[in-house]
């Protein structure tokens, strides 16, 4: 038996949306901030539907608009993982140097 | 789409499961960025390399994400830590607009090869071109707030209340003529009361509201994507925007659970009117002001201090000097921490972002769960920058925009030093009692220039 498209969508997105639950319920308060910025910076993806819209249009007028949301989407998604990197850098450059070799101890 | 492209995409997707998971801890935290980040660089190289898709205007399309990346990463690196929360929202108003535009642009597609969409596929379009406008409006507004652009306060007109449910009524009119029989003026049209609707829904929060708001938005911009996704048949678009949609809601419950608040009194709690008792004017009731001096012989003869700190402190760039002081104070033997209420800074854990850059040691930074009980026992609270996080008037005051919202138990303490700027309250925009008390200590000043006073008087010992 084949499911139906819809069905197939319907089920991928009700199963993404008990992942996506699950896997932030235990997030501390002390990295709300930078979850939020990550997750900001994952919904970037939408510069992937940006680029497939714009590069598969011959119209001039929606290939502007269609820059235009590139530009757009690549700054939500470039700019969201770049900033969320240089808040997490603070974060384990101050913390107590555990034996794992990860971190950069007290180097920068 | 060629069955390896889709198997990169479902990796990509597990990838940003694993990003989140990563995320959510403070050991995994950066490792689960840079999955995140790799996954999505390989997303997005895949439709130059789809050959049956015949990609147009590829130097173009470079060139785009060139601009955009440049403007990506020169605003990510230099905006200071305490412009984080606008940074945030207007990097997620730009996602969300661009996946309205996307939306537009599919079903302008649409139209024009005269294909014969189901009616749900339009609904999903319409849904996308709404809610994405929603978010880039209402992520413009937020920034324009925090940026102090325009006013904190909340922005209420008379007759809000009924234009709010017009607006939003008449986009599920045009939404539903979209799914029905679409046109592009329609979906246009759509758009910009999307923008209306999003620019109403953001200007009566107060200022102390907006965080929350900025992550519900943010969950807005997920769903947004997920909406995209189903539209131009991409599973790994409908996978992310979804996850983030929903982790970015459960984040936006939990926060307004520690703030005490529901999330529809938040947006709709100054339509009410009732949350209007802040003034933002500085009072010129007597409190009792001290010299650097003073507050260092308080500080110094102490065996407990509690250090509160505030956006102000942040804004005065005085956390290294604060950090300085904490640990002459500890070399006297003198028990330091800091308490750090969920909501201090402008978005929930912003404070650790602004202590962690001035190197505060991780376990010197207490939660307000966790301290909240050793207030009793501190001989001074040191507050240094914050006010609405130590107002009494969340327990005190129903009506208060901040009514409810859990506070550091501040006032318990033997005694109370404030370093302020001056009388004006807090971003919540109301007076806070505490200042008044008769076990306050107020030091005035910039607080960096006191902060290093005060420092000064405390070697000087």
């Amino acid at each position: 038996m084949i499911l139906a498209t819809g069905v197939v969508w319907l089920t991928i997105f009700v199963l993404s949306v008990f992942v996506g639950i699950e896997v932030i319920s235990k997030v501390s308060s002390t990295l709300h901030t930078p979850l939020m910025s990550g997750a900001n910076a994952i919904h970037g993806i939408i510069l992937l539907g940006a680029i497939l819209v714009t590069g598969t249009t011959d119209n001039n007028i929606a290939l502007a608009v269609g820059l235009v949301a590139i530009v757009l989407a690549a700054v939500n998604m470039v700019g969201g993982f770049v900033v969320t990197d240089r808040m997490l850098q603070m974060f384990t450059r101050r913390r107590p140097p555990p034996k794992s070799g990860s971190d950069q101890g007290g180097v920068a | 789409m060629p069955t390896w492209i889709q198997l990169v995409f479902l990796a990509c997707g597990v990838c940003f499961i694993l990003a989140l998971k990563g995320l959510s801890g403070p050991r995994t935290a950066r490792n689960g960025n840079l999955i995140g980040a790799a996954a999505a660089v390989v997303a997005c190289v895949m439709p130059f390399f789809w050959t049956d898709l015949h990609l147009r205007h590829v130097p173009l399309i470079i060139a785009a994400i060139a601009i955009g990346t440049v403007g990506g990463v020169y605003g990510a690196r230099t905006v200071q830590m305490t412009q984080m929360p606008q940074m945030v929202a207007l990097f997620n108003g730009v996602g969300g607009g661009a996946a309205a535009l996307v939306a537009l642009l599919e079903l302008h597609e649409v139209i024009e090869t005269g294909g014969d969409a189901p009616w749900f596929n339009l609904a999903a379009t319409a849904f996308t071109i709404v809610v994405g406008s929603i978010s880039f409006a209402g992520s413009v507004v937020t920034f324009a707030k925090l940026q102090e652009l325009m006013t904190s306060r909340p922005v209420v007109f008379p007759g809000l209340r009924y234009v709010f449910p017009i607006a939003v009524g008449a986009a599920l009119v045009l939404g539903v003529r979209v799914a029905i029989d679409p046109h592009m003026w329609i979906a246009i049209l759509l758009g910009l009361l999307g923008l209306l609707v999003g620019a109403l829904l953001v200007l009566p929060v107060g200022g102390a509201d907006v965080p929350i708001v900025i992550s519900l938005l943010n969950a807005f911009t997920g769903l947004t994507v997920a909406a995209g996704g189903y539209v131009l048949s991409n599973v790994l678009l409908l996978i992310a925007g979804t996850l983030v949609g929903a982790s970015g809601t459960f984040l936006t419950l939990l926060m307004a659970g520690a703030m005490g608040r529901s999330v529809a009194n938040i947006l709709f709690g100054a339509l009410k009117g009732g949350s209007t008792l802040g003034s933002g004017e500085a009072s010129d009731r007597p409190v009792r002001s001290v010299t650097p001096e003073d507050a260092a012989i308080m500080l110094g003869y102490a065996d407990r201090v509690i250090v509160v700190p505030g956006y102000g402190l942040a804004v005065a760039q005085a956390q290294h000097t604060l950090r300085e002081l904490v640990d002459v104070l500890g070399a006297k033997g003198i028990q330091v921490d800091y308490a750090i209420h969920p909501v201090a800074g402008r978005m929930p854990g912003h404070m650790n972002v602004l202590l962690a850059e001035a190197q505060v040691p991780y376990e010197q930074l207490r939660e307000m769960d966790d301290i909240n009980g050793d207030f009793k026992e501190a001989d001074v609270v040191l507050v240094v920058g914050a006010n609405d996080v130590v107002n009494p008037a969340a327990r005190t005051t129903p009506g208060a925009p901040i009514y409810g919202m859990p506070i550091l138990n501040a006032d318990q303490a033997r005694q109370v030093i404030f370093m302020k700027r001056s009388m004006r309250p807090g971003f919540a925009g109301i007076e806070n009692e505490l200042l008044f008390d008769e076990r306050t200590a107020l030091l005035f000043g910039d607080a960096k220039d006191s902060m290093g006073k005060l420092l000064n008087a405390v070697k000087a010992l």
